[in-house]
């Protein structure tokens, strides 16, 4: 297993040189994730918390679809999305294509079922106690909705923590509306995807070390974040 | 409140991030080329010295010749890179791209397992490509619609081979690009179609090395097309054409020629001035 | 004894069980106590009152509408401050911000947690728990106050401290219409007891009289196995 044992040292190799190339791509998968996750969260959570709460015809089939929209392929979102914002698309005129916005509005539209499905769940239970008690002090749906989503905060960290994650480590659809322009919009799935084709393994190996490394590093600020909050408001 | 005022401080940074996700408005030119280009560093050898120059930024999209055909018929591209004469001529004609311009050539290989059991050494492509098929060797083809899988399909039919009739499990039609297809090789140990320079620069090549190198019909032309403003008024004319007139001058062209791996020059270019 | 509410012939029936049989009821008093074994429907009646649930038969008819809250057997606190827990009922009134926090201090300091007021309403006591939600509910202001069983999850301490505030609500002018499963202090807040069992009304009672000699056998057994 040379391969390993070379990506291990090339990962090593790689951070202990500060690598400005390879710090500008992870701040801009970064960036990008994270952006399409705060877009995601803005969309998604109010959308799970009224399908958790409230009453309207059609609720059933949009929890259905919600729920199977979060294993959208991201090839597929990465297409459509390339085709909304390619120039001979109907919103070519913004020339939004193969920069970092288009990538952050195709993980966005990515994350947004899973941000939303997810925050459903977490919402339900939630309302399942919290109900009678909104009832009466006379809360509104749409405003016992609102409470729910500010109450259930630390839970709900849960719910964008794995938005997050799923942009992060997608390529097909940045790789799409994106383009893997070096400099532009090449972040780190594109690049291993890169270094993968162009055969150099271990690099491309110690590259998923690093995504992997960044992502974990995050969970647990996040972790530590949430235990602390929970600890504090209980 | 104060963890809904630490709440607010992150969402408003989150929002910072997503602003600044946003590049500062540069004069760029987006041009579609192929994997070939890119992979092989051709392009991290010229941005540079065409920026200097220029002051332009290249922004250049890798796909295969026909995704980037494709994309340019969509007007997402300025200019066009790429290397499959009758589809660059087919574009023009169709009027989404000005005017074809020669650039440079490199060749084509025939990668094959150094045991080389079909017997394929030589210089000869189409003798080559029948003792292949003659040995049902395992053979990889693109199978992408690239300007390599194009010109991979002519040889074939040159060498008097019926790929619809003989085609059988010895010819794997991947759909990849050329380093995923170079990779899926390396693990068969099998036949394939490559550029050299992508292969040049190619680190997993397992028990693989050059069968057939020479022949002239393996050189690969490539063509810079300007995308036509008449059909995509957006195109950024003026600044694809100074490209497009660097690309073929005395400078550019030598800043082609001066491109190599390991002493060994890549590209050749060819621009009729 | 005018009747504040009266009941004809409610109904509730789910999954098939008529959980609330064929009731007729008419509340007049003051300071009302719902008995009866467990499974009964006392907390159930209780929702139907407060509009949390709907009768599935006859009606219920209030002599003049009457603004009121409920506090719950496991008070369900935001996760928030003491004070904000309070504040949000009053907010949800429309209620100007400073008008709010005025009269949410006022009412923490009439269930004793003034000092409380900025902690996290979570990690609260039980018993600190429930009298912030007595606190959300006095700052209402409401004119009848249901409890269904505010006392039966918390330490007799905590328990006389609940009950003391029932009664200073109740003594501001308050209809109290609760549930308990104590019988001493169904006794010390009742006026009237009314006693329901398996989803009908048994009696409805005068306090002394039904802790001397209930009129039914139901009733009789209740108090028997209740006060041993």
């Amino acid at each position: 297993m040379t391969e390993f044992n070379d990506a291990f040292l090339t990962a090593w190799q790689l951070l202990a040189l500060s690598d400005a190339r390879l710090s500008a791509i992870a701040w801009l998968s970064l960036r990008v994730s994270l952006a399409a996750t705060l877009v995601a969260c803005v969309v998604g959570m109010p959308i799970g918390a009224l399908l958790a709460v409230g009453r309207f015809p059609g609720r059933r089939v949009l929890i259905v679809l919600f729920n199977g929209l979060m294993g959208l392929p991201p090839v597929v979102v990465g297409l459509l999305v390339y085709l909304l914002l390619s120039r001979a698309g109907p919103l070519g005129q913004f020339g939004l294509l193969f920069s970092p916005e288009a990538m952050i509005v195709a993980q966005a539209v990515l994350v947004t079922p899973i941000v939303a499905a997810l925050t459903r769940q977490v919402i339900a239970d939630e309302w399942s106690e919290y109900r009678e008690q909104l009832r009466s002090l006379g809360a509104s749906r749409s405003r016992a909705a609102a409470t729910l989503l500010w109450d259930g905060r630390f839970s709900l960290s849960t719910a964008a923590l794995a938005g997050f994650g799923r942009a992060i480590a997608e390529v097909g659809a940045v790789m799409i509306v994106g383009g893997n322009i070096d400099g532009v919009t090449r972040v780190m799935t594109t690049t291993i995807a890169l270094e993968t084709s162009k055969g150099d393994l271990p690099l491309a190996l110690a590259l998923g070390f690093i995504l992997i490394a960044v992502v974990l590093a995050i969970n647990a600020v996040a972790y530590a974040l949430r235990g602390w909050a929970e600890r504090h408001w209980g | 409140m104060i963890t809904r005022r630490l709440f607010c401080a992150a969402l408003a940074a989150c929002s910072l991030l997503a602003a600044g996700a946003s590049q500062a408005q540069e004069r760029f030119i987006t041009v579609a080329s192929t994997t070939s280009t890119e992979q092989s560093g051709l392009f991290g050898h010229l941005l540079p010295i065409f920026e200097k120059v220029h002051g332009i930024k290249l922004r250049i999209v890798a796909l295969g010749t026909g995704q980037a055909l494709d994309m340019a018929r969509r007007g997402d591209a300025d200019v066009v890179f790429v290397h499959d004469r009758a589809a660059e001529e087919k574009f023009v004609a169709e009027g989404y791209g000005v005017k074809r311009q020669e650039v440079m050539y490199n060749d084509f290989v025939v990668i094959g397992p150094k045991a080389d059991p079909a017997k394929a050494l030589g210089r000869d492509i189409l003798e080559g490509l029948r003792r292949i098929e003659a040995a049902k060797a395992p053979f990889v083809s693109r199978g992408d619609k690239s300007g390599t899988h194009a010109a991979e399909l002519r040889y074939w039919k040159a060498a008097g081979v019926d790929l619809a009739a003989k085609k059988g499990a010895w010819y794997r039609d991947t759909g990849s690009g050329m380093g995923p297809a170079l990779n899926t090789a390396a693990s068969m140990n099998a036949y394939i179609l490559a550029d050299r320079g992508t292969w040049l620069s190619f680190r997993n090549r397992g028990e693989l090395g050059i069968v057939v190198e020479g022949d002239q019909k393996l050189f690969n032309q490539y063509g810079v097309i300007l995308v036509n403003p008449a059909k995509h008024p957006h195109v950024k004319q003026a600044d694809g054409q100074k490209f497009i007139d660097w690309v073929v001058s005395a400078e550019g062209q030598k800043a082609i020629a001066d491109y190599k791996i390991g002493g060994e020059q890549l590209f050749f270019p060819n621009a009729r001035r | 004894m005018n009747a504040w509410l009266t009941m004809e012939n409610l109904g509730l029936t789910e999954g098939g069980t008529r959980i609330i049989d064929d009731v007729s009821l008419a509340l007049g008093a003051q300071r009302t106590v719902v008995l009866g074994p467990n499974g009964a429907g006392k907390s159930t009646l209780l929702r139907l009152i407060h509009g949390l649930l709907h009768p599935s038969g006859g009606t219920l008819r209030w002599a003049r509408p009457v603004s009121q809250a409920m506090v719950f057997q496991r008070p369900v606190m935001l996760r928030t401050t003491a004070l904000a827990n309070v504040v949000y009922g009053l907010k949800l009134r429309g209620l100007a911000a400073d008008e709010c926090e005025r009269r949410a201090r006022q009412a923490l300091a009439h269930v004793g947690l003034e000092r409380l007021a900025k902690r996290p309403a979570r990690l609260l006591s039980g018993g600190e728990q429930q009298r912030v939600a007595l606190a959300r509910v006095w700052a209402l202001e409401p004119e009848l106050l249901i409890l269904d069983e505010p006392t039966a999850s918390l330490d007799p301490a905590s328990s006389r401290e609940v009950e003391r505030i029932i009664n200073e609500i109740a003594a501001s002018g308050t209809r109290i219409l609760m549930t308990t499963h104590n019988l001493g202090q169904a006794r010390r807040i009742a006026e009237e007891i009314v006693f329901i069992d398996r989803g009908r009304i048994a009696e409805q009672t005068p306090v002394a009289e039904f802790f001397k000699l209930p009129r039914t056998a139901a009733a009789q057994d209740f108090l028997q196995e209740e006060m041993p």
